[in-house]
């Protein structure tokens, strides 16, 4: 079983991205779980085809600790499990500690499988406190992909991103696996996405261009896969797919200096 | 007997040398020729080091609110922090006719893993209307503890809207544990909330009676307020309200009309009495209720405070009467006690208090210390202008209160006061340090590492602390009296309290269990862990 955490900034792509990649893999037939770690609960309604109508945190609130793993554990597309986290809503309560509580459940429920080929887990954007870091520390995923664009922004935030799985690293099997460009068609995009995978040690793994079929597919609740498998961006995320079923970089990160990260810009964004 | 610098420095050299270095700033040797010698206080405890100290939410909720006795008190926060602050402490209390007593209820919202998650105001403003459907208190307290703070929950809001929506009181403290640097910071914290809503709350301007005082810092620990209150009475005193012991919310409420302040404890309550002061223009005494000679000085005090022959008489006249009491009695306990040896670490104030009823049974206090005292309670209230704030300190909100226009009162003239001054403590405490014996020495934060190391240097007769070293102490082979609790015994304050202590101390010392203990470094050797077979009795 392969564990495999996804990162980035927040609405870089990160929920819409793994629900693809993790439709390609299953169509390819592997067998999956997606752990969906971000309060909102909406990491999993593509493969659904709408919103997880009972997440982890609600059915504790509601059943007790008297909980069924069925009552929790969902299919979707091709039979891919889907599990939502949830939190409580936006500005009450501890939602870090939400997460370290729905995934010790999801452990003491046996829902890691041993027929299962991949577990997925979607992250909030920031990991602002302990609890979003969980999926990284004691064991769980070892894989971690980030969610990039050529914006500022979206790459100091991999820069971090890197800093925090440099520290977990030290102390486990936490190994970035690569960068996901999610583009944004900002200039020399690919360069600057390569230069700065390099640069921290890492690969870019896949450079998916930016369709506006992912939004209609998206408004319709479905993958690209599963919306309009022809399509050229489902190749795409199959690409991705089969990258990251085939990777096998797995290094510990160098994070940059804030300095560099800029220098770096300035080189690929303004430059050139 | 006495301690020499070298010896400090042994049991201090066992620590890493920064250690060593904070902590010697916490020990002095009590030497009377220096005009002030200073101690390091209400500093961080250095982490590793088993310390006796407790948190905010026990300054807060366990001393300064639990004992008032007509409010619910609930805490918001897993029930452990409940559970352990429920009945423990002895602050004692009657049920008068008609009148609420609430002491032996725990109210807990008793928070789960979701109630982390998702927050815990829903339930906590569930309990309140819980509380006041079953017991319909007058006024509630609801106490903060650590997962509150860190999770965010708004419980000044769940107050405020849970005051709009029951009529009553309902009063929020945010006495997180992990606040400040001990128990100290909760004192603070209740001591302004107090202050600033429920003192001068009525409508009353008038004391009902003459000789009206408010006792402060008294929270009748096995009793020690009612023997007060009982000797007061009988003098003439009329007591307004007692913060906190035994006290009433709606007594606290009347506490502005009172002429003289009582301060016990100065450690726990020298905020509102400061702030009474300010406020209302009612100075504070120092007093202290423990042992015989203390309590006599601190009622003749009282007397030149109010200057009135008849008030003086009648207090001569029960002196002497309560003496011809007690006096025989302690004599016969003075004769199993006298020539021994004490450690009096406690509190912020009983470190202090305690010393002068050893001494009146012959036993001398070869060292002493507090918990969470600061600097002002080891050298007096001289020094509080030089002392540093910190970080620590800064993060406790402090209170400014300003003369209260329409009952702003000199109580005396204020020649008259200056005058007193130079007699009594009046707003004046002189700390532990002055009347300590030269020589003897005074530790801040003692540990456990160091009470057993000041143990074998200097070999007391008995240890006047608290549950957390008791046993340890008493499988040295010395006696350990709990000054929190009593060890279930009281009152110890007063005439009659005085008795109580010296009957309790002299069975300590006559118990014949001692004999049946041989310490360990007696017949092992320190540094060779072997037990000797049919050794160690």
């Amino acid at each position: 079983m392969r564990q495999v955490a996804i990162y980035g900034k927040g609405g870089i792509g990160k929920s819409t991205t793994t629900q693809n990649t993790v439709a390609a893999l299953a169509e390819a037939g592997k067998n999956i779980m997606v752990v969906g770690c971000d309060p909102k609960a909406d990491s999993t309604r593509l493969l659904l085809n709408g919103l997880c109508q009972k997440t982890v945190l609600d059915t504790l609130r509601d059943e007790g600790d008297d909980i069924d793993l069925d009552d929790i554990l969902k299919p979707g597309f091709k039979g891919v499990k889907c599990v939502e986290s949830g939190g409580p809503e936006p500005g009450v309560g501890c939602a870090g500690r939400g997460i370290i509580t729905s995934i010790n459940m999801l452990e003491s429920l046996g829902a890691y499988e041993d027929d299962l080929d991949y577990v997925f887990y979607d992250v909030l954007g920031d990991v602002v406190c302990g609890g979003f870091a969980m999926p990284i520390r004691e064991g769980k995923a070892e894989e971690i992909y980030i969610v990039a664009s050529g914006e500022l922004m979206a790459l100091y935030a991999a820069n971090n991103i890197s800093k925090g799985i440099q520290k977990y690293a030290a102390n486990g099997k936490v190994r970035l696996g690569g960068i996901i460009c999610n583009s944004r068609k900002v200039d020399r995009e690919l360069d600057l996405l390569q230069a700065f995978a390099s640069e921290i040690g890492s690969q870019l793994i896949h450079f998916v261009p930016r369709d506006n079929i992912v939004q209609r597919a998206e408004i319709n609740k479905k993958t690209v896969i599963d919306y309009d498998p022809k399509a050229d961006q489902a190749d795409e995320y199959r690409q991705l797919a089969m990258a990251i079923n085939q990777n096998k970089m797995f290094v510990v990160p160098k994070p940059m200096t804030q300095d560099r990260l800029e220098e770096l810009m300035m080189s690929y964004g303004i430059m050139g | 007997m006495a301690l020499t610098d070298k010896e400090i420095e042994s049991i201090l050299d066992q620590y890493p040398s920064k250690v060593a270095k904070s902590r010697r700033k916490h020990i002095i040797l009590k030497d009377g020729e220096l005009p002030n010698q200073e101690i390091e206080a209400n500093t961080r405890t250095i982490p590793g080091i088993i310390t006796n100290r407790g948190c905010a939410y026990a300054g807060c909720k366990g001393v300064v609110l639990g004992p008032i006795k007509d409010m619910a008190h609930i805490v918001h926060g897993p029930i452990g922090c409940s559970y352990y602050a429920w009945g423990t402490r002895r602050n004692k209390a009657r049920t008068e006719d008609g009148k609420d007593n609430f002491l032996n209820y725990c109210f807990s919202t008793d928070m789960q893993e979701s109630d982390i998650v998702f927050g815990g105001e829903k339930k906590l403003a569930a309990l309140i209307d819980e509380v006041v459907e079953t017991f319909q208190p007058k006024a509630i307290t609801l106490s903060a503890t650590c997962p509150v703070g860190l999770i965010g929950d708004d419980i000044n809001a769940v107050a405020r809207a849970a005051e709009a929506r029951h009529g009553i009181q309902v009063l929020a403290f945010s006495c997180e544990g992990y606040k400040g640097v001990s128990q100290s910071a909760g004192h603070h914290i209740a001591n302004n909330n107090l202050m600033e809503k429920v003192i001068g709350a009525s409508e009353l301007e008038e004391a009902p009676a003459p000789y009206a005082i408010n006792l402060l810092g008294e929270y009748n620990i096995g009793g020690d307020g009612w023997e007060i209150e009982r000797v007061l009475k009988d003098i003439g005193y009329h007591v307004v309200s007692v913060m906190t012991g035994d006290g009433k919310w709606e007594d606290i409420r009347n506490a502005h009309v009172a002429e003289l302040n009582l301060v016990q404890c100065h450690r726990s309550i020298n905020y509102i009495a400061d702030m009474l002061e300010t406020k209302y223009g009612t100075p504070w005494l120092k007093v202290n209720f423990i042992g015989v000679a203390a309590t006599i000085e601190s009622l003749r005090n009282m007397a030149i405070y109010f200057g009135d022959p008849k008030l003086t008489a009648r207090t001569e006249e029960v002196i002497e009467r309560e003496l011809a009491r007690v006096e025989p009695v302690l004599a016969q306990y003075r004769k199993l006690c006298e020539g021994k040896t004490a450690f009096c670490f406690v509190g912020g104030s009983r470190g202090h208090h305690y010393q002068g009823l050893f001494a009146e049974l012959g036993i001398s206090t070869i060292l002493a210390g507090y918990e969470f005292a600061h600097r002002d309670d080891y050298e007096g209230r001289h020094v509080i202008p030089s002392i540093k704030s910190d970080a620590d300190s800064k993060n406790i909100p402090n209170l400014e209160v300003e003369a209260d226009v329409q009952r702003f009162r000199l109580k005396l003239p204020a020649e008259r006061l200056e005058e007193l001054k130079a007699k009594i403590p009046l707003g004046d405490y002189a700390g532990m340090r002055v009347s300590m014996e030269e020589g003897s020495v005074l530790v801040d934060d003692l540990n456990h590492y160091e009470t057993e190391e000041f143990i074998k240097l200097l070999q007391p007769d008995i240890l006047a602390s608290g549950i957390k070293d008791k046993y340890v102490v008493q499988k040295m082979g010395i006696p350990a009296k709990q000054l929190h609790s009593y060890d279930y015994s009281g009152p110890y304050a007063g005439f009659n309290g005085a008795v109580q202590f010296a009957k309790d101390v002299s069975m300590a010392f006559a118990s014949p269990t001692w004999n049946f203990i041989t310490p360990p470094w007696q017949d092992q050797p320190l540094l060779d862990g072997k037990m000797n077979e049919g050794g160690a009795a």
